[in-house]
């Protein structure tokens, strides 16, 4: 290298050049240094030693994580996560991004959608919870089943009614029999108790028990209780007749072979019966229960819940990332194939999307990280009952290392667990932005 | 104005759009009318929840555990803010939005002054290494959080920063800092040399340049960042979990008291529907370069 010409000032010139680049430098390289570079060295070594820090026991940290049961919940969980959520949100962001622009209001549905991006995962998960609540007067979701379920399946009139004597026998699901078999001319007295006034019909009156017919069978479905009590079995004055209800004739062999429904005093009448022995019974769509919401907070279905509340959150952020891909398309190439005559679906299937495959692939692994870092919104949408159940990566590594276990060593293998899955995706993320800049 | 209207539909051949005859348009907006409908109802069931929580906060404490919140549409008078009145007089919830909103701004301008100064040396100052040190604070990108809490829990305990909102502020700067440096840096180096050169003729220092030049020029970058990392911080939960004990924000205020999730919704329903105002206040007013930021970040 040949000398340069040094004029007089270059070399002080070159030490507040390197000075003043410091100052700018330095605040940043104090920050990341102690707060990012520091913290990664000393978790990765912290990892290979125990609890307290005092032994140094290679990669038994790393053995446990695979052999501890809540810490396998954890890792199983996460992949559950891994394989549904991205695509889910990639797939609905896709969905959402190509239908509004057919629509004029596309601004207000953008907002709609992206809305939950502005507000913390935990309050989104408080949101959900309280969505989530079991008891259909309360929880909307289930609510909303509710109202569904119930008008495509009634419920029946009187789900918590039980036979009043042992002369009804059989199960609810079956229908409650009549115990005794039956032929032409006899009467069967069905009656019920542990009915709440409030499930017995308005138009409900006296119950009273037919007299006999001859060649047929006749009966009355009361409400077998009367303030004090009354007599099992006997239908009383103030003892009401119960309408509406449902009672099938059975023959011998235990089918169905007519149905009919009571009266407003409860009785009821099969005409002309063949001779031989029937039965009567109260059919079971009687005691039908009514919907009794899901359990989506107990440990069953908790993971589902909290990924349902997950997607709320992110599928606006697909969509918008999405949408402004499918924006930048060229409009000419999607015109031409449909000048050829290419329907809707084959100009999506065929030329939108494989177009779109580079954004499609950043949104898709963009969520695959943030998934594997899922955390707030599983503390606030899983009670503490349903934690365990709900476990995933990040959750394990805080509850192993600040809530209440305390182990500094299996936490910083967890975290640098964490550390290795994220790294070779975001890489991957880094570069596909790189190339499109 | 039928014209108008027609603009947003992408009709490519200009004689098309003029000839098409009114029974065709009258066919196009009935077929997509069943379109129009699902994407309302999307759009409702996106809505629903968030009002849900509302609606729920307006509930007063006997009722909000026997009716749903959607009883207030048969029955508005049922409303009250009663709820919110006694979340004002509750001082651990006060104290934990004061604690969030020093956060917030502390953890969005350290980084931000923080990341402009770096991201101007290595977008314009000339040293030995220096596209390799970028790079290395860009790889910096791939360390998640948890990386940190463990150490940091120690050494916070060791220097006595422990549940300080000084602690929660800088651990933030420093999270937020290499993606700062990296979009900072980026856009500053499209700010033309001349403007530079002729400043730095005319004898101005670098810190005149940096503060007089290159901040206001690089103020759209620098908003789009703020608003997201303001957001970021107003909404962590994770690390202000860790690092606070008595000094709790907002989001670890409302966990506290989820050990009775049912009996205090009437406590917990207004402290998250006010946690959220403030983040969707944000949103709204700065939609544009939320989405625009959104975008930088992730495709381009």
């Amino acid at each position: 290298m040949a000398a340069p010409e040094t004029g007089p000032g270059t070399r002080p010139g070159l030490w507040r050049r390197h000075r003043v680049t410091l100052a700018f430098l330095a605040p940043a390289v104090v920050l990341l240094g102690i707060w990012i570079v520091y913290p990664t060295i000393y978790t990765i070594v912290r990892s290979l030693f125990d609890r307290d820090g005092s032994e140094f026991i290679g990669v038994d940290n790393y053995e446990r994580i695979f052999t501890t049961d809540t810490l396998t919940t954890a890792i199983r969980n996460n992949a559950i996560w891994l394989a549904v959520v991205p695509a889910l949100v990639t797939a609905i962001g896709l969905v959402f991004g190509v239908l509004i622009e057919r629509i004029r209001w596309s601004i207000a549905f953008r907002t709609a959608v992206f809305m939950p991006m502005a507000i913390s995962l935990f309050a989104a998960g408080v949101i959900w919870r309280v969505m989530d609540q079991r008891d259909t007067d309360i929880g909307a979701v289930n609510a909303g089943i509710a109202a569904v379920v119930d008008a495509v399946d009634p419920p029946g009139g009187l789900s918590t009614a039980e036979p009043s004597t042992e002369r009804l026998g059989g199960t609810p699901e079956e229908g409650l029999s009549f115990a005794q078999p039956l032929q032409g001319g006899d009467v069967a007295p069905l009656g019920l108790t542990a009915i709440p006034p409030a499930d017995v019909p308005e138009d409900a009156k006296q119950a009273r028990e037919p007299a006999p017919v001859p060649g047929g069978i006749v009966g009355v479905v009361w409400r077998d209780f009367r303030p004090g009590g009354g007599r099992p079995g006997v239908v009383e004055s103030e003892e009401l007749g119960l309408p509406g209800v449902i009672v099938e004739l059975r023959d011998g062999g235990g089918d169905t072979i007519g149905k009919v429904e009571t009266e407003a005093d409860g009785t009821f009448a099969f005409e002309q019966v063949e001779t031989g022995e029937h039965r009567v019974a109260i059919g079971p769509e009687t005691f039908e229960e009514p919907f009794e919401g899901v359990d989506w907070l107990g440990s069953k279905l908790i993971t589902p819940a909290v990924m349902i509340a997950y997607i709320w959150v992110w599928a606006g952020f697909a969509m918008v990332v999405i949408g402004a891909g499918l924006a930048a398309l060229p409009r000419d190439v999607l015109e031409a194939a449909r000048t050829d005559g290419a329907s809707e679906t084959q100009v999506f299937r065929r030329v939108t999307v494989p177009l779109l495959r580079p954004v499609l692939i950043v949104v898709f692994v963009t969520m695959l990280i943030n998934v594997l870092k899922v955390f707030d919104i599983v503390l606030s949408v899983a009670p503490a009952s349903s934690q365990d159940e709900a476990n995933v990566i990040a959750l394990a590594m805080w509850r192993t290392a600040f809530g209440g276990v305390n182990d500094f060593g299996l936490g910083s293998a967890i975290a640098v667990l964490l550390f290795l899955l994220v790294i070779p995706l975001l890489l991957f993320n880094i570069r596909s932005f790189r190339r499109e800049v | 104005m039928a014209g108008a209207a027609q603009r947003a539909e992408p009709v490519p051949i200009a004689v098309a759009r003029e000839r098409e005859p009114f029974s065709r348009r009258l066919v196009r907006l009935f077929s997509k009318a069943p379109l129009n409908a699902l994407l309302l109802f999307i759009a409702v069931l996106w809505l629903v929840p968030t009002l849900g929580l509302f609606l729920t906060s307006l509930l007063p404490e006997d009722i909000v555990s026997a009716e749903g919140w959607w009883t207030t549409f048969s029955e508005p008078s049922l409303t009250t803010l009663e709820n919110y009145s006694d979340l004002l007089s509750n001082e651990d919830i006060t104290s934990a939005l004061v604690t969030t909103l020093i956060v917030a701004i502390g953890g969005t301008a350290i980084p931000i002054l923080v990341g402009a100064m770096a991201g101007y040396a290595f977008a314009w100052l000339e040293f030995p290494g220096r596209d390799w040190i970028f790079l290395l604070v860009v790889a910096l990108l791939v360390v998640p959080l948890q990386m940190a809490l463990i150490p940091m829990f120690s050494f916070y305990n060791d220097v006595g920063l422990f549940d300080t909102a000084l602690s929660l502020i800088l651990f933030h700067s420093a999270f937020g800092l290499p993606f700062a440096i990296f979009l900072l840096r980026n856009f500053f180096i499209g700010i033309p040399r001349d403007l530079l050169e002729s400043a730095r003729i005319d004898g101005a220092s670098e810190l005149r340049i940096f503060v007089r030049l290159i901040l206001p020029l690089g103020l759209p970058a620098i908003a789009s960042l703020a608003i997201f990392q303001f957001l970021w911080t107003w909404n962590d939960f994770l690390v202000a979990l860790t690092f606070g004990r008595d000094t709790q924000v907002i989001t670890v205020a409302i966990f506290s008291q989820f050990r009775a999730f049912g009996s205090n919704i009437d406590l917990i329903a207004p402290a998250a529907f006010v946690s959220l105002v403030v983040p969707l206040g944000v949103f709204f007013a700065f939609q544009r370069y939320f989405v625009q930021g959104l975008l930088a970040g992730s495709v381009k």
